[in-house]
């Protein structure tokens, strides 16, 4: 009734292509966006910010870029990790060795460093796909983890191999407070999205997706697939890499090389396949269901068990959280293979023909 | 249409929500709150298990004697499984829990170098007895850690003097080859710096393995020790790694009596199923063995278990790692004990007055005679600077069955300790832009 674009008229070729045609949309995603930037700060105590939001925020990042690479290029990695620490890492030896570089700057350089490494570990994909490429970006993966533990310049000699960083600043805003972080998390994020479903409506999505539909047929009509892939894995790199060093620097703040560990990888590409294949909402909703879902069940579980009279130990509850996690994944990939974004927009289109369904 | 139905259930779920995410009771005044950080899933289950029970029947015994001069503790698990970011979120979920966390006790090193960057700001101590960061002991830039009685730099030390004992002066530790087998984490790698120190001095060799978290997979490293044979193999291990260890040094004909284990490799979990094949392997203690005789241990038997309040198995009670939970509660409790003394008898203390209280700790032995922790182990004294407050170790042996003290006790070398303390300290202080406190302002 009220989500409907009737009498929406497009007038000029810019109004046809933006990016939320709808006008309920737009409003929608704008007062999304606004709430994030002044209501939640106002509303949410330390605890949501620190343990949920930005976590939440940071590894939807990471899961963008995942996706770019999986979801629009086709091309399956298992080392997103593995990027995600030559951000951080990279980062780090910029914000140190570097005296006064503006904080966002080394960001963007453990970024553009991820991106040159994922190069070098995308070229396997011009020769190998599916699961053999799978395995080969596994490789990205144990070389960084051996990397970090055994080069000791990379991790400025610290001597239990574990690096920490404080004193963040930007300009004069100086970040310490929970809503300091989120807001340059939420800043990001924004700014990395937009540049993401950007890029992929543009050209070299498109080039993308071609790659990904049938990379024969897509070199048949003028797509050089060294470009298409390389550029998906710099791409993807890049984001997963400031992902990575946001997730040093801000939500950590001391790291050892098991905060990227071959979970962190696996993690993401859950995050993307639940979410869903090949849209950048879907990073969001699967950020959100792998980040939010196990901590949420982990606190609500003995508070519903104390409801009936049980008692759970703390070991059961997270032998049950694990349970029920993995029962939900596959719940989601049978109801909807195509994730929780196909839902999404399944539930708009009903939507739009409420309440008189034909 | 179903939307009745829908609304029914949307508002039914907002009132279970509503109704479990409200905080319990708020009128909870008279109760320390003790967060307890744990790990009973994961790698290193076995292990935390026998911690995490100790902490909490320590807890529960202080209750039954009616609280800390009269304050009740009130506690809550939360399980980090050993990962660094869970272990964060369950800091971040107990720390403003039941008017404030008074003192976090993470058993991992990877947390404890998480949460030192956090402490500060919160304004709660962090005791870390028997691991972190080793130069944490400077409590003049490290304000918030307690590495309670021991450090790693400790061990390692001790390591290397029960050695040299053991070859008859230190002056024979010349040409010797020593192996750390290490747990390739924080955790493991925290012993290197010092290590390599006293081989230089002493001119030793020492040579690293480490071994990849979990450590179920040793092969390779045992096959370097058969090939170097190295005079002693030091193991830094945690967990399934220790066990592993010891079947591997058993299968490779590796003499276990060569082999020296920190203190968490140390304990009944990690030698109970190689049993006769880890006869002779010696591990440090922190202090204590396992202790099932002592009087503190038959007070939680008689005042928890008999009640049915215990927290883990009555066997496990007094075991080595049940006893390190336990003394770790102590030590806490001790500091709210300390703290009251100066800012009111039957108060609930702050986390900066716990840790005024952790600062100025002195457990003589009358005090630990009264705690039932004679025998146990030995005094600590902290001080503003000193946050470590005793560098004692004994070894024991386990002999096919059970763990026997097989020295005397010895103390780390402060000549070789402080300078790298100072050294790291200082450095991090550099990089965080920390100045430390000076003499003056530990007198406030």
């Amino acid at each position: 009734m009220l989500y409907r674009e009737n009498g929406q008229f497009k007038t000029s070729y810019a109004a046809d292509q933006q990016i939320f045609a709808i006008a309920q949309d737009r409003w929608a995603i704008l007062a999304i966006i606004v709430f994030a930037l002044v209501g939640v700060p106002l509303l949410v105590d330390e605890y949501l910010f620190r343990a949920i939001l930005i976590p939440f925020l940071i590894l939807s990042l990471a899961a963008l870029g995942v996706n770019i690479l999986v979801g629009y290029c086709g091309q399956i990695t298992l080392g997103a990790g593995a990027f995600m620490a030559v951000g951080a890492y990279a980062a780090y030896n910029f914000h140190i060795r570097i005296d006064g570089l503006p904080l966002l700057v080394s960001f963007l350089l453990g970024g553009c460093t991820a991106a040159a490494v994922g190069i070098v570990f995308g070229i396997p994909s011009l020769r190998v796909r599916g699961l053999y490429l799978a395995v080969a970006t596994l490789a990205a993966q144990f070389f960084t983890d051996w990397v970090f533990l055994r080069v000791p310049w990379f991790t400025n000699n610290a001597s239990s191999g574990s690096v920490s960083v404080a004193n963040l600043q930007i300009l004069s805003w100086r970040i310490e407070t929970p809503v300091d972080k989120y807001l340059l998390c939420l800043t990001i994020l924004v700014v990395f999205a937009l540049l993401a479903k950007n890029m992929t409506r543009c050209a070299i999505g498109r080039q993308w997706m071609a790659i990904r539909d049938m990379d024969v047929a897509a070199e048949v009509i003028g797509i050089r697939p060294l470009f298409a892939k390389l550029s998906a894995f710099a791409v993807s790199s890049f984001f997963v890499g400031t992902a990575g060093a946001l997730w040093g620097f801000v939500h950590l703040a001391s790291w050892e090389p098991a905060a990227f560990s071959v979970d962190r990888s696996f993690q993401l590409l859950f995050m993307v396949i639940i979410g869903g294949l090949g849209s950048i909402m879907g990073s969001f909703f699967g950020a959100a269901f792998i980040v939010i879902l196990p901590i949420a069940l982990n606190q609500f579980l003995p508070a519903i068990g104390s409801v009936f009279g049980v008692s759970i130990s703390t070991a059961g509850v997270s032998h049950a959280e694990l349970i029920i996690f993995g029962a939900l994944i596959i719940f989601f990939l049978i109801k909807e293979p195509h994730g929780i974004a196909r839902m999404w927009s399944t539930g708009k289109e009903k939507l739009r023909l409420w309440p008189f369904p034909h | 249409m179903k939307l009745q139905q829908l609304i029914r259930m949307a508002s039914a779920a907002l009132a279970l929500f509503s109704s479990l995410t409200a905080p319990p009771v708020l009128a909870q005044a008279k109760e320390q709150f003790f967060p307890v950080l744990v790990y009973r899933t994961g790698a290193y289950a076995t292990n935390g298990q026998q911690w995490a029970n100790g902490y909490l029947d320590y807890l529960k015994l202080i209750n039954a004697k009616g609280g800390i001069n009269g304050v009740r503790i009130s506690f809550e698990e939360c399980e980090t499984a050993y990962a660094t970011d869970r272990g964060v979120e369950c800091y971040e979920r107990l720390k403003g829990k039941g008017g404030g966390a008074t003192v976090f006790q993470p058993l991992s090193t990877g947390i404890t170098f998480a949460l030192t960057e956090k402490v500060p700001v919160d304004r709660i101590p962090l005791i870390t007895a028997g691991y972190g960061r080793s130069e944490s002991q400077n409590g003049a830039v490290f304000t918030w850690n307690f590495p309670l009685l021991g450090t790693y730099w400790v061990g390692a030390d001790v390591a290397i003097q029960h050695i040299a004992k053991k070859e008859g002066g230190i002056a024979k530790l010349k040409g010797k080859k020593i192996a750390l087998v290490y747990h390739d984490s924080p955790y493991g790698k925290e012993p290197i710096p010092i290590l390599q120190e006293l081989g230089k001095t002493h001119g030793f060799d020492v040579q690293l393995l480490p071994v990849a978290h979990p450590g179920v997979e040793q092969k390779a490293t045992w096959l370097q020790i058969r090939q170097q044979k190295p005079d002693y193999v030091l193991l830094w291990g945690w967990g399934v790694m220790n066990s592993t260890a010891l079947r591997e040094a058993q299968s490779t004909g590796y003499p276990r009596d060569r082999m020296i284990g920190i203190w968490w490799a140390g304990a009944e979990p990690d030698v109970k199923d190689v049993a006769e094949g880890a006869k002779g392997y010696s591990a440090l203690t922190l202090q204590h063995g396992a202790e099932p005789g002592s009087k503190v241990v038959k007070e939680i038997l008689d005042l928890v278990y008999a009640k049915g309040q215990g927290t883990g198995p009555k066997d496990e009670v007094g075991q080595v790692l049940y006893m390190r939970g336990l003394i770790s509660a102590m030590l806490g409790v001790e500091g709210v004990r300390k703290a009251q003394e100066r800012y009111g008898k039957g108060k609930v203390m702050t986390g900066e007055q716990v840790r005024w209280g952790l600062e100025n700790l002195n457990l003589d032995q009358k005090a630990l005679d009264a705690m039932g922790f004679a025998g146990v182990m030995r005094p600590v004294q902290t001080s503003c600077l000193d946050h470590m407050g005793s560098s004692w170790v004994r070894v024991h042996t386990w002999n096919g069955s059970k763990w026997e003290f097989s020295s005397d006790w010895y103390q780390a070398d402060e000549k070789v300790i402080r300078p790298m303390v100072m050294l790291a300290s200082g450095k991090y202080a550099d990089e965080k832009k920390i100045k430390p406190r000076t003499p003056e302002e530990c007198r406030k």
